[in-house]
């Protein structure tokens, strides 16, 4: 599998690994995927008073493009607003580590988890 | 000695041509270039002696009579022979196959071509540890049953199979025996003269010889007869048309001959070092040793690490050349079928990885593999929300995933 240097940078030195409390009331937690299918990804939100992600970390089982499209968007989440976050596409995360056609999927998945992150943030609230 | 990187461990695939196997071919790349089959002048006079030396290497590695070995391109067209020359000849009197599941696809890909033009065939699900159990293939012998084909070695997990045991059920009920021993030349001391097999499949460049070369032993006494299945000219008395390629064969020759007079040497050698690997291995938690460790050449060790995926860890450690079962790195979709059919679940087969030793394995490459997976292993399971839920005393298998969405299959189209 060749990767672009995005991918590789993503993967060797991945960006805010680690988790939240997932009781916490300001944290969102989304986990997607399914270890059968050799993906599964855990991305936490930590969302301020005023409704901005001041903080995001992921884990991920998979392989190295699944790993980059988790690391890329918690970097893309800080800052944010809940209703920008949806707005984040698999096609801008694909398009941003130049993904080969086999590895959209990952980029689905970030997708994916980003949702399910916001929505449980929202469930508690 | 300092290393040198990336340090190669996947022999089964391939492995490094010997010097002293390059330095006997040189001479047939260059001046020696008559074709063996030249019977009027000189040039065919030289090679057809070093092809005929070099038939009369790989048949005293083996225990054979050099009558009995026949040139091929390969174990893969050796074992396309066996199979195909062997039911073609004798499907008169019946037309039922057994092999087993975790075959090379070599075989596995031919018995469905013989599927094809009408034969029936049973693929025989090994034990979990690799190794058949000989009472599941008596049950499966049938009447019409003509040939049985199993590999000595398997080139996946390393075990080797009971060939003595098996190939005395085949006499016993008169079934034609071919075994695939690609993955066994230097790697288990056998002789054909004491072990009841028909048709033996080699190859040269899993034990240090070149590539797109190889031999089929067929049996005299008592006799086997194929169909040929390669046509013209008559070469190999007829079993296998082709100008003989004498710089490999007389690199196959060399190899084996080395392989033969080594190894006593080499097995103690490799072993201390497997074993070195294994134990620097097992400091890491919930891995899981692939096949037996007993009935097991000491050049393979498979290893699978749990909450891994194989394509990152594959990535992780790129200093080490070797294979994964996991889908993402072969050309299929499908993670290892020989894991499957040993009964690993998808996720074991995807974090498998293959090392294979050779003779030309150093400690420090062993050394530098221990502390890389050591190192590679914790920094993916850091990563890995799998690993997390396991420390948290939480059931990955019984968890309710959410499978893929629609939407996702509908991208993968």
């Amino acid at each position: 599998m060749s990767y672009s240097n995005k991918v590789i940078d993503h993967y060797e030195h991945p960006r805010n690994v680690g988790a939240l409390n997932k009781d916490d009331p300001s944290v969102g937690t989304g986990m997607v995927g399914a270890p059968a299918c050799g993906d599964v990804m855990k991305l936490q939100i930590r969302v301020s008073d005023n409704g901005i992600i001041e903080d995001a970390k992921f884990k991920t089982y998979g392989c190295g493009s699944a790993i980059a499209s988790s690391s890329l968007v918690t970097e893309w989440l800080k800052g944010k607003n809940l209703d920008e976050a949806q707005m984040i596409k698999n096609s801008q995360i694909a398009e941003e580590l130049e993904l080969p056609p086999v590895k959209i999927h990952c980029s689905v998945l970030a997708e994916d988890a980003i949702k399910a992150a916001v929505a449980n943030y929202r469930s508690k609230h | 000695m300092s290393l040198k990187l990336p340090i190669y461990l996947d022999n089964s695939a391939t492995t490094k041509i010997d010097p002293r196997v390059l330095e006997k071919m040189m001479p047939f790349l260059t001046e020696e270039f008559g074709n063996p089959a030249s019977r009027s002048h000189s040039f065919g006079w030289t090679t057809d002696k070093a092809v005929e030396h070099a038939r009369e290497q790989v048949a005293n590695a083996v225990g054979a009579d050099s009558k009995e070995i026949i040139w091929t391109s390969g174990a893969t067209e050796s074992i396309n022979l066996a199979l195909k020359g062997a039911a073609n000849f004798y499907q008169d009197k019946g037309r039922h196959l057994i092999t087993v599941k975790t075959e090379h696809k070599a075989t596995l890909d031919t018995m469905r071509e013989l599927e094809r033009t009408g034969f029936e065939v049973t693929y025989l699900t090994p034990e979990t540890n690799g190794l058949i159990d000989l009472s599941k293939l008596a049950a499966a012998i049938r009447p019409d049953t003509i040939l049985i084909s199993v590999m000595y070695v398997n080139n996946e997990i390393g075990v080797i199979q009971d060939i003595e045991a098996i190939g005395s059920l085949c006499r016993e009920k008169n079934i034609i025996f071919h075994v695939d021993a690609a993955q066994a030349i230097g790697k288990i001391d056998f002789s054909l003269e004491n072990l009841p097999v028909d048709l033996m499949s080699f190859s040269a460049h899993k034990c240090y010889g070149p590539k797109g070369v190889g031999a089929l032993y067929v049996r005299r006494r008592p006799r086997i007869r194929l169909m040929a299945q390669i046509h013209g000219g008559g070469h190999e008395r007829g079993f296998r048309s082709g100008t003989l390629p004498t710089h490999q064969l007389v690199g196959m020759g060399e190899a084996f001959a080395i392989a033969k007079a080594s190894i006593a040497n080499e097995l103690p050698r490799i072993k201390k070092l497997r074993d070195k690997l294994l134990t620097g291995l097992q400091s890491i938690e919930e891995i899981y040793i692939n096949g037996d460790m007993e009935h097991r050449v000491p050049h393979n060790l498979n290893v699978s690490f749990n909450y891994v995926e194989g394509e990152s860890l594959i990535m992780a450690i790129k200093d080490i050349a070797v294979s994964s079962g996991s889908a993402c790195t072969s050309a299929s979709l499908e993670p290892s079928y020989v894991l499957r059919a040993i009964g690993r679940n998808d996720e074991l087969a995807h974090s498998s990885i293959r090392f294979s030793l050779s003779r030309f394995t150093t400690d420090e490459e062993i050394d530098y593999t221990v502390k890389l997976l050591n190192d590679k292993v914790t920094k993916l399971r850091d990563l890995s929300p799998l690993w997390e839920m396991f420390k948290d005393g939480i059931d990955v298998s019984s968890y309710e995933w959410q499978e893929h969405g629609e939407r996702d299959i509908i991208l993968h189209n």
